[in-house]
């Protein structure tokens, strides 16, 4: 079949020859991806920054596709089922997943417990193979891949399996109060749905912070957002205490992660020398623009463990940090009903759309922020088959 | 920066902005749809059902038959009932990652070995490919036909430097010959 296969940073293969996977597991399913996304967070992979990402291995967490095959202990599932299918693997029974921490299940990812199971996101997520194929294996096929409703345009359900929930939980961590100004550093398509949703939250102020005009653009009309250029700054922070009376924000929320820029010392230390994991400008600023008592939601991807953290910001402020992956199947009823009745139209974010077989070109164009891309899609040659 | 917009802050004034959005909140989708007067300091708050304290007793789904060799963290015993079949650890790179795996997921020494078997999993990579008569095409692979589509100038001016670097490095190599090889002639 076709699939992507990394060969290293910055290469990546359309593979004509990849095996098509097989069921593993009684709980297994393959699935038929008919829709594929390229992710921000991808772009950590392609970039090399995530430990554990093996060469041969396909990524793409974010997909659609119909059921072909399951496993002999499926039983919600069936052959033909058109289904969305979350970013999290997830048991369904684990103390987490009965939480409905269903990003922190602890039966789907051997190689790291302090993070979940993911499709296509290293071996530090667990070591499955992705969606940006033409075929995929899904584990615990019962748990949360969910039929898309019936009337949903299928580039919306695609945008349910991760940035739609992810955006939404970047704001709900916020703990956003009526009223309440709330920044959201990086306007790509995560930080996007998170301002959008901020507002759902009922915030008074929706500022979005990136370089690139073209990105802060869209999030003017897309997300009724403010957006401001910090290299039209001296210094963010200090806009930003300005700009709040010399309070600070009352929720700041890092949609960046590791590959952000804005500090040569962090740089430097994070992406030059590895000495921490990734460039935490980012999370720094968030820490350092928020108010005393005030919380900074973290969703933008690190990879782990050690960063250089602001502890002292953190501890004098009285800050709260909540940060996760999003706990997609958790949030889906509410996510589709934003959908359906339309208050929200996600696809509005997708700018760009390549057959599978073009998937090198579709990962520079993102990584290389070309042509005004804010999200791409990717559609395999047995979509429709 | 002189015209810098923390200069112009008169226009950016926080709550006289804020109060102005409330009042035109009903214009935007959705505001307020969401908002809950308990939701502070943050929530997904904990959805407590007991679960916690089951630790490692429910009921778990049947294991995946471990028909490879597949890494755990030694914070967990043995593997998850289900995992991932990628690409298991193969030649060196696989030997250091397996030294990888004796760490804690808390220790440096876990995550830069791992760093250190991705790079040297890339030149395995490589290697297998010639061993498998497959040619690396970077043009392809590095997504080159979208720099010569959309950052075509950048991407000539690129080029060109490097081409000149190259002319002039053939350039100084064959003149250093040409000379030896004039000196030997004398
Ligand atoms: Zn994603
Ligand atoms: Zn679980």
């Amino acid at each position: 079949m076709l699939a992507m296969n990394f060969r290293g940073p910055y290469q990546i293969r359309a593979d004509r020859n990849r095996p098509e996977p097989e069921i593993k597991h009684p709980m297994d399913a393959i699935v038929r991806v008919t829709r594929s996304l390229i992710c921000g967070s991808d772009l950590h992979l392609y970039h090399g920054l995530v430990p554990d990402t093996r060469v041969g291995m396909t990524f793409g967490h974010e997909f659609t596709g119909i059921v072909e095959e399951v496993g002999s202990g499926v039983k919600k599932l069936k052959v033909g089922d058109h289904v969305l299918v979350p970013f999290n693997i997830a048991c369904g029974s684990c103390p987490h997943c009965k939480q409905e921490l269903y990003g922190n299940c602890h039966e789907a990812n051997a190689e790291a417990t302090a993070v979940g199971g993911f499709f296509g996101y290293a071996h530090t997520g667990g070591g499955y193979d992705g969606g940006q194929a033409e075929y995929v294996r899904v584990p615990y096929a019962d748990v949360s891949p969910t039929v898309i409703p019936e009337g949903m345009d299928p580039e919306n359900a695609v945008l349910l399996t991760d940035v739609v929930p992810t955006g939404y939980q970047a704001a709900e961590q916020g703990g956003i109060q009526k009223g309440d100004t709330v920044v959201v550093f990086g306007a790509g398509p995560v930080g996007l749905l998170a301002a959008r949703f901020s507002w759902f939250f009922g915030a008074g102020r929706v500022i979005v912070i990136d370089e690139l005009e073209y990105r802060l653009e869209f999030a003017r009309k897309f997300a009724f957002a403010e957006a401001y250029n910090f290299r039209e700054m001296d210094d963010p922070v200090v806009f930003l205490k300005k700009a709040t009376d010399y309070f600070g924000a009352d929720v700041c929320i890092d949609a960046v992660g590791c590959d952000a820029t804005g500090s040569a010392f962090q740089n430097i230390t994070g992406k030059g020398l590895l000495l921490q994991a990734g460039n935490a400008t980012a999370f720094h600023w968030a820490v350092n623009s928020v108010k005393k008592g005030g919380i900074v939601s973290i969703i933008g991807v690190y990879g782990p463990p050690w960063n250089l953290v602001p502890l002292g910001s953190i501890m004098n402020k009285g800050i709260t940090i909540r940060g996760n992956q999003a706990s997609v199947k958790r949030l889906l009823p509410k996510m589709i009903d934003h959908i359906m009745s339309g208050r929200i139209n996600p696809k509005e974010i997708i700018t760009h759309r390549f057959p599978l077989e073009e998937i090198p070109d579709a990962y520079r164009m993102f990584s290389k922020k070309m042509d005004n891309i804010i999200k791409p899609l990717l559609i395999p040659p047995r979509a429709n088959a | 920066m002189k015209d810098a917009l923390e200069n112009r802050i008169e226009e950016f004034q926080d709550r006289v902005i804020a109060k102005r959005n409330m009042a035109r909140a009903k214009d935007i989708p959705g505001w307020g749809m969401d908002a809950d007067p308990e939701n502070d300091p943050a929530y997904p708050m904990k959805h407590t059902n007991g679960a916690d304290h089951q630790r490692f007793d429910y009921e778990k789904p049947p294991q995946q038959p471990l028909d490879m060799e597949v890494f755990h963290s030694i914070e967990r015993p043995g593997v998850t009932r289900v995992f991932g079949t990628s690409t298991p650890p193969a030649g060196l790179s696989g030997a250091i990652r397996r030294y990888a795996y004796k760490y804690s997921e808390a220790t440096a020494t876990h995550w830069m070995t791992l760093i250190l078997a991705d790079r040297v999993d890339v030149i395995q990579g490589k290697l297998n490919d010639l061993k498998h008569g497959v040619l690396p095409n970077p043009w392809v692979e590095r997504g080159w036909n979208a720099e010569w589509k959309y950052n075509r100038s950048a991407f000539i001016g690129k080029a060109a430097t490097t081409a000149l670097l190259i002319t002039a490095g053939i350039m100084l190599l064959s003149k250093k010959n040409s000379s030896k090889q004039h000196s030997r002639e004398w």
